[in-house]
């Protein structure tokens, strides 16, 4: 009963998805496929060496500041940091005396309650980032999290930063030229094309535009390339602080780990001696 | 009920005696995964799996009952103090990396647990119970993993229970008011997220009761063994401690390498980058995905795109929760005699196929929803169907089963003497 039951219920789901198929495929054939501009041209950010890859990787704290400083000449305009406080910046090799200058450098919003104003006052160690007031077209993300937030996310920000493009005369690394493949393509007024970006037109204009633009103090060549290095580095430490200490700890849990499964193993091996037939008895 | 030559709890020291009279819980463990416990001895390391699971759990509660001391489930602050969590909590960062891959990973032996019991046929007689309460263990695993997921309150936390939520409102009449109970409001916030954290932290408690119940209705017939025949005699037999905690804990070794090179080294790997983005009601991201371990019954959900009668949302979400509940009926969909796939020809070859249309569904379910991936997955999804339903009827009636050893211990050592008893017994009568 339950058998004859069971089977009826899967002919009748089987059956009733291959008509879901039959009726998607039917659709699929009959209709003319469109391809669009975003999914033809977007492309994949390239990968950027960083010092901090792979398994061994390390901070580099002499980029991290350098970073530091293009966040807060360049994207702090527009993006805000808010999970990061001025005090976490001793990690990346500032002393506490110059934590101290640093914040002194931003303006954080402060409730006064005798006055029920809202005042700025120089920031603190202990204060966050302060919030960025933004009136322009488009949304600017915090950028605290954008490294894990994006696909890809460290090497996303160079590329979105030294991707931006004239779309009238680009052309994909296929040589492929989009105002010949989308005649139709066009860039809206207030944004501006970047093939890194999911549908190729954003609202933010080109931040970094001219080597120079940020001066280094440690005599590095600003170039476009390097502050984009260089910004998405300080990211990606601002996306997860503790990832060297993560992957230090690591190599001791899997160094303890192979240890202890080695000795598992031959206890195991040990305990079974006695009744694991060996290969010539069990044939 | 154990087999007659299972060794007795003899406490020798006269505290353990003491305790044994006045509460037997160490002989209960003793006779559980203990020397009283006699197991088939021609276990592979598929029959690791169980334990392991077991483990997950045990993991799962302790750093999730730590990370709930810093966590706050409200709304407004439950992003924050996720991140809170992640770069101020002494070594949150790390509790938080190993209950997500936890879940993960908990996930992945369940599934290899899960399958280990299709092939070797453990749902069958007499052992339909632990099965039953397995079904139920994996469907509160579900829900529990569905509600921790929410927690963190991004962006696919908030879409995908909007998401699934929303599966509720395809049910005719009541769907709409149903939905809007669940959630507490007509679109996830802190109503909703207060539930799911309160019933994430309760639910675990009892996944571990009817895990209980599980290996208590396991020691009654005990535990079945590759080749499916019945345990005869102690030959057929070790004690579970030493032989198989020494097994379990070599396999305990290598998964847990796995799992921190996962939590140490890739800790996003098996995540979605939107979930590190605030919950915005008014953005909705490009694709709403579940984690991976939903990704198959993701994918026979959005398989049903044809209104056939009822509505196609409606058949999807029937589908998606028939396909975990048809699990329910395994034991008397599937008739053999036969337990073990190593004596069933054609059981096994089907075995195969629906291990390779699951990985097809676990691809599929995380894929963008344009074609080709749906029809493809509408094609999945009828096979996994006709598997479960109609293939396994079928093949349990038609099929003719390969010749089955004589005894496990004869399986083992290639020669059983007592099988040659036997055969002479029969002969002289």
């Amino acid at each position: 009963m339950i058998r004859l039951f069971g089977i009826l219920t899967g002919l009748v789901f089987a059956g009733v998805a291959l008509i879901s198929f039959v009726a998607g495929f039917i659709a699929w054939a009959s209709e003319e496929h469109v391809e669009t501009a975003e999914y033809v041209f977007h492309k994949a950010p390239e990968d950027v060496a960083f010092s901090f890859d792979g398994p061994l990787g390390k901070w580099d704290n002499v980029q991290l500041q350098r970073g530091y400083k293009v966040y807060k000449e360049v994207c702090a305009a527009c993006h805000s940091l808010k999970f990061v406080a001025f005090r976490d910046l001793q990690a990346i090799g500032y002393s506490e005396a110059q934590v101290k200058v640093l914040a002194a450098e931003w303006q954080v919003p402060e409730y006064n309650a005798s006055t029920g104003e809202v005042e700025t006052e120089a920031g603190l160690p202990t204060d966050n980032f302060p919030p960025v007031p933004y009136f322009g077209q488009g949304n600017p993300p915090d950028l605290s999290l954008i490294t894990k937030a994006r696909h890809d996310g460290t090497n996303y920000v160079h590329a979105l930063l030294t991707g931006y493009a004239d779309a009238a005369t680009y052309k994909n690394d296929e040589g492929v030229s989009l105002k010949e493949e989308f005649p139709d393509f066009e860039t809206p007024p207030g944004a501006y094309f970047n093939p890194y970006f999911p549908n190729l037109n954003l609202s933010m204009a080109a931040p970094l535009t001219a080597a120079g633009q940020v001066t280094y103090d440690d005599g590095t060549e600003a170039t476009v390339d390097q502050m984009s290095q260089d910004v998405a580095a300080f990211l990606a430490w601002t996306a997860e602080p503790k990832m060297q200490e993560r992957k230090k700890t690591g190599w001791w849990f899997i160094g303890f780990l192979f240890f202890a499964t080695i000795l598992a193993y031959l206890a195991y091996k040990n305990i079974w001696a006695g009744v694991k037939p060996k290969k010539s008895e069990a044939d | 009920m154990s087999f007659p030559w299972a060794s007795q709890y003899e406490p020798q020291n006269p505290l353990m005696k003491w305790v044994d009279e006045k509460l037997p819980l160490p002989r209960l463990v003793y006779n559980a995964v203990g020397a009283g416990y006699p197991v088939p001895r021609n276990l592979n390391y598929m029959y690791n799996f169980g334990v392991l699971a077991g483990f997950c759990l045990v993991l799962q509660i302790i750093t999730g009952v730590i990370l709930a001391m810093h966590y706050a489930p409200n709304a407004l602050v439950a992003f924050s103090s996720t991140e809170h969590i992640m770069r101020d909590v002494n070594w949150g960062w790390l509790l938080r990396y190993m209950h997500a891959n936890g879940a993960s990973f908990f996930f992945l032996v369940l599934y290899m647990h899960i399958f280990r019991g299709f092939y070797y046929g453990s749902y069958k007689a007499p052992r339909e119970m632990i099965w039953l309460l397995g079904v139920v263990i994996f469907l509160l695993c579900m829900a529990t993993a569905f509600m921790g997921y929410v927690l963190p309150w991004g962006q696919m936390s908030f879409w995908g229970a909007k998401v699934i939520t929303g599966l509720f409102g395809a049910i005719p009449l009541v769907g709409e008011p149903l939905q809007i109970w669940l959630l507490g409001g007509y679109a996830p916030d802190n109503a909703a997220l207060n539930r799911f954290f309160s019933l994430h932290f309760l639910l675990p408690f009892v996944i571990a009761g009817v895990v209980i119940l599980h290996i208590w209705a396991l020691h009654i017939p005990g535990s079945t063994n590759p080749t499916g025949i019945e345990v005869k005699k102690e030959s057929d037999t070790l004690p579970f401690h030493p032989y198989y905690t020494a097994k379990d804990g070599f396999g305990l070794g290598v998964f847990l390498i796995l799992y921190c090179l996962f939590v140490f080294f890739m800790p996003n790997a098996l995540g979605h980058p939107d979930n590190y983005i605030e919950a915005n009601p008014l953005s909705t991201p490009a694709l709403i995905v579940p984690e991976w371990y939903f990704y198959p019954f993701y994918a026979i959900l959005r398989a049903f795109t044809f209104d056939f009668i009822l509505p196609a949302k409606l058949w999807g979400v029937l589908a998606m929760f028939a396909s975990i509940l048809l699990w329910f009926f395994l034991p008397w969909l599937d008739k053999s005699p036969v337990r073990s796939s190593r004596y069933r020809p054609l059981y096994r070859k089907f075995f195969w196929v629906l291990m390779a249309d699951l990985a097809l569904l676990f691809y599929l379910g995380g894929a963008h929803a344009e074609e080709p991936y749906i029809m493809l997955s509408q094609l999945a999804t009828a096979y996994y169907f006709l598997h479960f339903l109609v293939i396994v009827p079928i093949v349990s009636s038609i099929e003719r089963p390969a010749p089955l050893p004589y005894s496990i211990t004869e399986a083992v050592l290639g020669k059983d003497d007592d099988a040659t008893l036997d055969a002479q017994a029969a002969a002289k009568a």
